[in-house]
């Protein structure tokens, strides 16, 4: 294979893609193999020293986000023929609603997953909030009651304000492995577009 | 070895490739390639995400007729390289714990 069939095989693989992120992958590779080819290699050489073109599409896409790598995978390889309009047409009661299941199946997920980080520091913000309340009852209630409900309201103080600091770094720690959770959750729903093209 | 964890090390590796001078994508791959196995493939993806984590800068140089695109390392980019050495040094010592010759129990 020669360098212009490589690139030609190439756009091919990113088809769907837009325009100016595949004429900047062609870019790169293009210069790499001019670098190969300076550095003495012939060619062909220079070409069969590269990976498929598959495999290149296959890291870049998985690089993409997400909205992109599903437009590039959604849009048709080649113009529809009448006969598949008509079935696609036929066909849309079925597809439209599982197509939508799926999307907000995924957002469903997606959602939850940040929900729960802002549930986490929405507790723990409580927390402090009452503690600081406790502390106004306390100082209140050095004035207008007894020396038992200083002590009460003083010991919530302590107790709630103790409990939002222990707190807020167990949030962080957790918070941290859902955030990578959802970071995982959206390449794997990624790797999933994109090993369907290659099985086609 | 753990794909993130190699994410990680490919992406300080590539800043520390450029982080004397500025280097080329093939430049890049033979510099890193003794060290760990690393192709054009991977390496695009990476660069490009450093790039828009502004670690790196691009320019397009004309060489012999062409033009090479040559990759310069921001402060940004030296700063991460900083705090990975910080960060592998208590993993460092870590592991001198785990692998230490066990003869304390004797």
């Amino acid at each position: 294979m020669n360098k212009a069939d490589f690139l030609a095989a190439l756009r091919q693989q990113l088809r769907g893609l837009s325009e100016s992120d595949i004429e900047k992958s062609l870019e790169y590779y293009s210069e790499s193999i001019d670098d190969r080819i300076e550095d003495g290699m012939t060619e062909e050489e220079a070409v069969a020293d590269m990976e498929s073109p598959a495999e290149i599409a296959r890291q870049i896409l998985m690089d993409m986000p997400l909205p992109k790598v599903v437009k590039a995978k959604a849009r048709p390889s080649r113009p529809l023929r009448v006969g598949e309009i008509v079935l696609l047409a036929v066909g849309s009661p079925v597809w439209v609603p599982l197509a939508l299941a799926a999307v907000l199946v995924f957002l469903a997920i997606y959602v939850t997953i940040w929900a729960l980080v802002v549930t986490f520091y929405a507790v723990d913000f409580s927390f402090a909030a009452s503690s600081l309340f406790c502390l106004a009852q306390a100082g209140i209630s050095l004035f207008t009651r007894g020396p038992v409900q200083v002590m009460y309201f003083g010991g919530c103080t302590l107790f709630l304000f103790g409990a939002a600091v222990l707190l807020f770094f167990a949030f962080n720690a957790l918070s941290g492995h859902l955030i990578q959770l959802s970071k995982n959750f959206i390449q794997w729903s990624k790797s999933h577009f994109i090993k369907k093209e290659d099985a086609r | 070895m753990d794909i993130q964890l190699k994410r990680g090390l490919l992406e300080v590796c590539v800043l520390a490739a450029i982080k004397n001078r500025d280097s080329y994508g093939y430049q890049i791959v033979k510099d890193i390639k003794p060290c760990v196995e690393i192709s054009e493939s991977t390496l695009y993806p990476i660069l490009r995400r450093l790039e828009n984590a502004e670690l790196l800068t691009v320019r397009s140089v004309e060489h012999s007729g062409r033009l090479r695109k040559y990759y310069h390392i921001t402060p940004a980019g030296l700063e991460r390289i900083r705090v990975f050495q910080e960060e592998w040094k208590e993993i460092l010592s870590i592991y001198q714990f785990i692998t230490r010759e066990d003869d304390s129990h004797e």
